[in-house]
């Protein structure tokens, strides 16, 4: 634990005023390394066949907590978090070295399944990509796939419950047989989250949810994020600073591969420890 | 507006002139093409429609001046087209999902995909001849099962194609989606990706229906042909383009206008298959789509 929190140094003196030109934070990270570990990062090295996209990362996750990656395009947080729910896997050239234990076991060890990985820890995608099927089924192709429930009044439930959580139930409630496709780009977006809810996902994963969203439905997303902290263990990888400062407790700070800081949110932008992270949160470079 | 300068004007005609050109040659070979499937279709109503009767559906070939019909040569193409589709189809589609799914860029699907494109290519009397060998010779005769995995080795490597094509236009977001939920590779296929692309498959599995409804070749040295009412697929079948054949190379008026309306009731089938499948594609699009 020490080891791997060497950045963490500085504890939440971070109170004082930012510095830098952001929105201000709709939560404020209280204390946040309180929160026990739910994944733990030792020594993760990814190739995609000969090029190394990662160097030696070590990063404790918390739970109950959302964590930022951030970082400019193409300095491995992306693969980072993929890493993490051994999506990698579906590349055939990609390569994963060290160990991701979550609650203590390795993810990455030969007798896992990556479905159980994956059924464990969600996903949710740059693109919101709803299944060209009904709404209710989209939902539903989870608790379907891993035999979840028990008759289909269950499943009624799970949906319902599903949706709820993820704030479009009274959206969609008179629509359930439409397509999914059929609804705008952020209601797309929390249909694919509340299609990842309904298996119960101990961890969610987010790569840049926002990103192709306009900034009403981006709140919407940000909303219901925080809410999510509650009973799960979120990552978010996002290009937005301002995002990362409205949703995270914890932000992560990568470039060209290497973790370079990692720490409370508050602390990580108001006062970095290192000079590269204040360029890029300042918008020096990246 | 700024005044254009003396050059700028001249490449802006050059530019308009070039693009009008191309335009009306565009214009001029799709009419070319539409004219001349005009004159076919003239053509085949004008002198198919003169020998439907009722009788063409309702009593088999028979000799000249007895007024015989179509009805054994309709049965024959219906069950050996049919059962070539239901042999050919998902074979088909088994290969397209291999290639798309599994096998992706690796060197079997390579190789599986070239021999694909070579049968693709085949000329269909050389499929047929196969068949001879395999089908005909060791059972002692011609017959309508020969005939049927004739056709069906027609069918199989459209429907391959045509299912991979398709296959590759699903977005690898829905994969995703479905990996990230913990579904496995048979999943993803079987629930996300078969559903999204079924109207674009069934379109190729109706396209190639059509294709191998008007082929005669590969049935030449497979269910020969029959003159007789016959349903029994172990036995010699007769069949539309083989009736064709028969009927339109003698000298009586009253076969070869039996001909003309055989020719008539293919390609109507066709058209209403083409037709059938455009509808599908666009009912499962809507269905799917917002």
């Amino acid at each position: 634990m020490v080891a791997a929190m060497t950045t963490d140094t500085q504890q939440p003196a971070a109170r004082t005023p930012r510095t830098t030109p952001m929105a201000a934070p709709t939560v404020t990270a209280t204390n946040a390394t309180a929160k026990p570990t739910r994944i733990r990062l030792e020594h993760i090295n990814a190739f995609y066949g000969q090029k190394q996209a990662l160097f030696d990362v070590n990063l404790d996750i918390p739970d109950n907590t959302v964590t930022a990656f951030i970082g400019a395009s193409g300095c491995g947080k992306s693969t980072l978090l993929r890493c993490l729910n051994r999506m990698n896997d579906t590349i055939p050239s990609a390569r994963v070295e060290g160990a991701i234990r979550m609650d203590g076991t390795d993810i990455n060890s030969p007798e896992i399944d990556p479905v159980q990985v994956r059924t464990r820890i969600g996903m949710v995608f740059q693109k919101p990509n709803p299944f060209p099927m009904s709404i209710y089924d989209n939902i539903a192709y989870g608790p379907r796939t891993h035999k979840l429930y028990g008759s289909k009044a269950d499943l009624d439930e799970l949906v319902e419950k599903s949706l709820r959580r993820a704030a479009l139930w009274d959206e969609v409630k008179d629509r359930l047989n439409k397509s999914g496709l059929g609804l705008s780009g952020g209601q797309q977006q929390r249909l694919v989250i509340a299609r990842t809810l309904a298996v119960s996902p101990a961890v969610i994963l987010m790569d840049e949810p926002c990103s192709a969203l306009d900034p009403i439905a981006t709140a919407h997303i940000e909303a219901l994020i925080d809410q999510l902290r509650e009973h799960t263990c979120i990552v978010i990888v996002t290009h937005s600073m301002a995002q990362a400062a409205r949703v995270s407790q914890r932000t992560a700070f990568f470039h060209m591969g290497k973790l370079i800081e990692s720490g409370p949110t508050d602390q990580i932008f108001t006062m970095p420890k290192l000079d590269q992270t204040q360029d890029y949160i300042t918008g020096r470079f990246g | 507006m700024k005044q254009l300068t003396a050059a700028t004007r001249a490449r802006y005609f050059r530019r308009q002139l070039v693009d009008r050109v191309m335009g009306g040659l565009c214009i001029a070979a799709a009419g070319v093409g539409l004219i001349l499937l005009a004159l076919i279709l003239w053509m085949l109503f004008s002198n198919g429609l003169a020998g439907l009767t009722l009788d063409t559906f309702t009593k088999p070939m028979s000799q000249p001046g007895s007024g015989g019909g179509l009805a054994n040569a309709i049965i024959g193409s219906l069950l050996q087209v049919g059962v070539g589709a239901m042999i050919g189809a998902p074979l088909g589609m088994m290969v397209g999902v291999y290639l798309s799914e599994v096998g992706k860029e690796s060197r079997f699907a390579s190789i599986v995909r070239f021999v694909n494109d070579i049968l693709l290519s085949a000329p269909s009397v050389l499929i047929g001849l196969f068949v001879y060998q395999i089908a005909v010779l060791p059972f002692g005769g011609f017959s309508g099962v020969a005939g049927s995995i004739a056709l069906a080795l027609i069918a199989m490597p459209i429907v391959a194609r045509t299912t991979e094509d398709i296959l590759r236009l699903v977005p690898q977001a829905y994969r995703d989606g479905a990996i990230a939920l913990g579904s496995r590779e048979n999943e993803v296929v079987r629930k996300v990706v078969l559903p999204a692309a079924f109207g674009g498959i069934l379109t190729g599995i109706l396209l190639a229906v059509a294709r191998i409804a008007g082929e005669t070749a590969p049935l030449l040295f497979t269910s020969l042909g029959n003159d007789i009412w016959s349903t029994d697929m172990t036995q010699p079948m007769a069949s539309l383009p083989m009736a064709i054949v028969r009927y339109s190379n003698t000298p009586y008026p009253e076969w070869v206008s039996l001909a003309w309306t055989g020719a008539m009731l293919i390609t109507v089938g066709v058209l209403v298959l083409n037709i059938a499948s455009r509808f599908s594609y666009a009912a499962v699009a809507g269905k799917q789509g917002g």
